[in-house]
């Protein structure tokens, strides 16, 4: 259910949902029936983020049109699973432990003991977010972003977990790193993971 | 054909970007200043749609291998063509084997350089712009990089030179307020509103970090990642801003307290380590 949606500069509109399902549902209604005008579509967590074209549309019209979409039920898919190796030997492994009370191993026991479904993905090509990780590993980003965080780290923040696709900038908690490549533009399709498909992460020493 | 003789600090492939593919988490991506890239394009013939090279802090040497018409736009160069000097936002003649050279912008950042047929480099995801944040895209250019240009269209520009002011040394730029204004105290964005930041060498094509005055938040949970545009000035705990540019991330966990308007944004492209900023907040367009 839409709780407000609101101006985000002159180019695009946030519309903030009360779930992830929400969020589902109204990003699938969006793709069947785009309103006059849309540009770009950002699904996240809570919300979703449509950009348009002042010259076609407005602020005013679209946020009228979305509140009027009616989202039918739409049957989430069961999709394919994908295990992906880490070694749990991360930078940020002493402060989520200290923040969780849990020791190093008993971090990595449970991060591993999850099976994930990636809810959306963003943040950078072959970037998904993965939820359904145990709350007692739920930890806020850092405070202060890292400037390079390397291709493969394995990294916690909220109630999602994640695998960086390439070097970049970032905030969240590194737990560790897998040598799998997330986004890999000779593979067809060049993304490992789509919203919809499950994950394991299996620990794998040295 | 074109061979890059030489490159300055950065030099990348850049048309209009990659709209349309953040769902999958990719970023627009483009031509950090829009406005010259156009500008550029039209003045040697070429479709809007055509790709330049973005030239940071200048440097660039490079040959023609047939006669070409190129352009230049954006941070004002000192340049010269077989040791002949070229004007800025006018269309200039390289002979076959004629050298182009680029010195240092006296102001701003990047400059782009039109050729006229485009450059042609391979396209991914529909656009031959380079994304340095994901690395979508052609390599930055380096000595003995040789690059195919395009065949021309049929019309020609009926201009000499552009005029085009010049570039402020202490910048407003005009901010809109929100999406997550509420995240902020009443003290914070009054003071975004009012008091200058310092551009700080730690900045790209993915964005501008800023130092000044800490932002302080009303709220201190954390916010879910939402989608993230260009020109959003994102703020994390330490309060310091980032203001977003063309190879920005498509979504974000830290609160954004305003949003640069679209037409200061070819401004925020050319703002330069140490240059001091203010921003001033424009009437609401909803």
């Amino acid at each position: 259910m839409i709780t407000v949606i609101k101006p985000v500069g002159e180019h695009a509109a946030l519309v903030e949902l009360t779930g992830a399902h929400g969020v589902y549902e109204l990003h699938a209604a969006l793709r069947q029936r785009p309103p006059a005008g849309m540009t770009e579509l950002v699904p996240a967590a809570r919300t979703i983020l449509i950009g348009y074209d002042p010259a076609r549309t407005s602020f005013a019209r679209l946020a009228s049109v979305v509140r009027e979409l009616r989202p039918s039920g739409v049957a989430t898919n069961a999709g394919r699973l994908v295990e992906i190796p880490v070694r749990y030997d991360g930078p940020d492994l002493d402060d989520v432990a200290r923040c969780t009370g849990l020791g190093h191993d008993e971090v990595a026991r449970r991060h591993a003991a999850c099976e994930y479904v990636v809810a959306f993905c963003g943040f950078a090509p072959g970037f998904a977010y993965l939820g359904g990780g145990d709350p007692a590993l739920r930890v806020p980003r850092r405070a202060v972003p890292r400037t390079r965080v390397p291709a493969g780290a394995v990294a916690v923040a909220d109630e999602f977990s994640a695998v960086y696709p390439a070097e970049s900038p970032g905030g969240w908690q590194v737990l560790g790193r897998t040598e799998s490549r997330m986004w890999d533009l000779t593979r067809d399709p060049p993304a490992l993971l789509a919203p919809g498909d499950r994950v394991r992460f299996a620990a794998v020493s040295r | 054909m074109i061979q890059i003789v030489r490159t300055g600090p950065l030099c990348t492939v850049q048309d209009r970007g990659r709209a349309g593919y953040a769902a999958i988490g990719v970023s627009p991506s483009g031509a950090a200043d829009r406005r010259s890239l156009g500008l550029a394009n039209r003045l040697v013939g070429n479709a809007e749609t055509a790709a330049c090279l973005e030239i940071t802090l200048g440097g660039l040497a490079l040959r023609a291998r047939r006669a070409m018409t190129m352009a230049l736009t954006g941070a004002p160069v000192p340049s010269t063509v077989d040791g002949r000097a070229v004007a800025m936002n006018s269309p200039f003649g390289l002979a076959a084997g004629a050298l182009l050279v680029l010195g240092v912008p006296r102001a701003g950042l990047r400059t782009y350089l039109a050729v006229r047929g485009g450059i042609d480099v391979p396209e991914v995801l529909g656009s031959r712009s380079t994304d340095v944040l994901s690395g979508l895209g052609t390599a930055p250019l380096r000595s003995g990089t040789v690059l195919s240009v395009g065949r021309a269209g049929a019309g020609w520009p009926n201009v000499d030179v552009a005029p085009v002011p010049e570039l402020p040394a202490e910048p407003v730029l005009r901010v809109l307020p929100g999406p997550r204004d509420d995240w902020f105290t009443g003290g914070a964005v009054r003071t975004l509103g009012c008091t200058p930041f310092d551009v700080t060498p730690d900045s790209n094509r993915v964005g501008i970090r800023l130092h000044g005055p800490v932002l302080e938040r009303a709220r201190h949970d954390e916010l879910p990642s939402e989608g993230m545009v260009r020109g959003a000035l994102q703020v994390p705990p330490d309060g310091r801003p980032m203001l977003f540019l063309a190879d920005h991330p498509v979504t974000g966990g830290y609160p954004v307290i305003g949003v640069v308007v679209a037409d200061d944004l070819p401004l925020a492209a050319q703002l330069r380590p140490g240059q001091r900023i203010r921003f001033r907040y424009a009437p609401g367009g909803r």
